[in-house]
């Protein structure tokens, strides 16, 4: 196996590209629902990260198996609605599986579990994958990499949002709006990390 | 069309046998949320906050049909634990179910006990002792304090005993720290050294 340090290489780049270079909430602006919504509290948002890392890193790779196998390139124009239902049957299964191991955490999660279901990096990210033509472990890479950079992030914002809460601000930023402001300083912040990796 | 059609339906067999599967495998039994509140309780069982016990209000409160600051034996102590339990804010108990008083246990004159049997009856944790005529007597160890039993006596022989502090029941106290809001100005101490 020659190649194998290179190919250890380009998965670790993947790794770097999707966490910092190309972050899935701070770069691309996909799953902001659950970037506003479960980033109230420091442990539900460490719960959310670790389902949606959990779901995405299953689904980048089901998705990409229907997609080379089931779907090929005549039945192309089934991608998005065969990905839907995959991604639909595995965060069910999450759903399940937290119910079963961690009934707390069920409850902090509350709406925002089957919701992940619609949370449009989990959906986005197999259709990139696909558009950047990835192989299976590539694919793999690239989703657990879009999942570890969105918690990183959601946990980052759950931080700073605890920290504001005891902060002096403004009657008319207070709430969202502050939150607002603070997820595009964060944006900005991200963008430093550009020509990091291609 | 017949691939196309062909197709969605292999996925949606995949997908159902899969969710059938594990909705077996991982079925929840009865509620483990209702237990981890139930725990909190102090069960005393004494159905202040409107329930008829400490696991039917647990099971309320896990299902979201009744707040957390019912329960005054566990007073605000209790609620902030149910509250970091359940992720939500603490807030004061409502008064309205009665007020948080010391831990105390029943105590029964047996001078003047008659022998009814009737306060037996409504204890729920079955900690008097005693017979019909004959007189009864408090299992403190057994007594959660929950005061049912002193409405039914006809002749007014229980009273409440506070706990008074003694080696099995003594704890840590928590070690408390005055808190000063932002902004107030302290008075520079006597050395001329303020706090900042």
């Amino acid at each position: 196996m020659p190649c194998a340090p290179i190919l250890l290489e380009a998965y670790l780049l993947i790794l770097i590209s999707t966490v910092f270079v190309n972050n899935i909430v701070m770069a691309k602006i996909l799953g902001l629902c659950p970037f506003m919504g479960v980033s109230r509290k420091l442990e539900a948002a460490i719960g959310m990260g670790l389902a949606t890392t959990f779901v995405l890193t299953l689904a980048s790779g089901a998705s990409y198996l229907v997609s080379e196998y089931l779907l090929g390139t005549e039945l192309f124009y089934l991608r998005t609605l065969s990905f839907i239902v995959v991604i639909a049957g595995i965060v069910q299964f999450t759903e399940m599986f937290i119910h079963k191991t961690s009934p707390v955490l069920y409850q902090v999660l509350g709406i925002y579990l089957p919701l992940i279901t619609t949370n449009c990096a989990v959906l986005g990210i197999p259709l990139l994958n696909v558009q950047e033509q990835h192989g299976f472990v590539e694919s793999l890479f690239f989703g657990a990499g879009g999942a570890i950079g969105f918690t990183m992030v959601l946990i980052l914002f759950a931080g700073i949002r605890e920290r504001l809460e005891t902060c002096d601000v403004p009657t008319p930023f207070k709430g969202v709006s502050i939150a607002m402001v603070t997820a595009g300083l964060m944006s900005l912040a991200f963008m430093g990390f550009s020509g990091l990796v291609k | 069309m017949l691939a196309a059609i062909g197709v969605m339906i292999a996925i949606a067999v995949v997908v159902g046998v899969v969710l059938g599967w594990s909705a077996i495998r991982l079925k929840v039994e009865g509620n483990p949320l209702a237990e981890k509140i139930d725990a909190i309780l102090p069960q005393t069982q004494c159905g202040q906050c409107g329930f008829p016990g400490c696991k039917p209000y647990a099971t309320a409160i896990a299902k979201g049909e009744a707040d957390i600051n019912l329960c005054p034996p566990g007073g605000d102590e209790g609620v902030k634990k149910l509250a970091e339990l359940l992720g939500v804010e603490a807030k004061p108990m409502d008064e309205s179910h009665g007020q948080h008083k010391p831990k105390s246990v029943a105590f029964i004159d047996e001078n003047i006990c008659i022998g009814c049997t009737l306060c037996i009856q409504a204890c729920p944790v079955d900690a008097i002792a005693g017979a019909a005529k004959q007189m009864h007597t408090i299992i403190a160890s057994e007594c959660t304090g929950c005061e049912l039993c002193i409405a039914p006596c006809p002749v007014d022989c229980i009273t409440m005993v506070p706990v008074t502090q003694d080696l099995p029941q003594w704890k840590w106290k928590y070690p408390r720290i005055p808190l000063i809001a932002m902004g107030t100005t302290i008075a520079p101490s006597p050395s001329g050294r303020g706090l900042g």
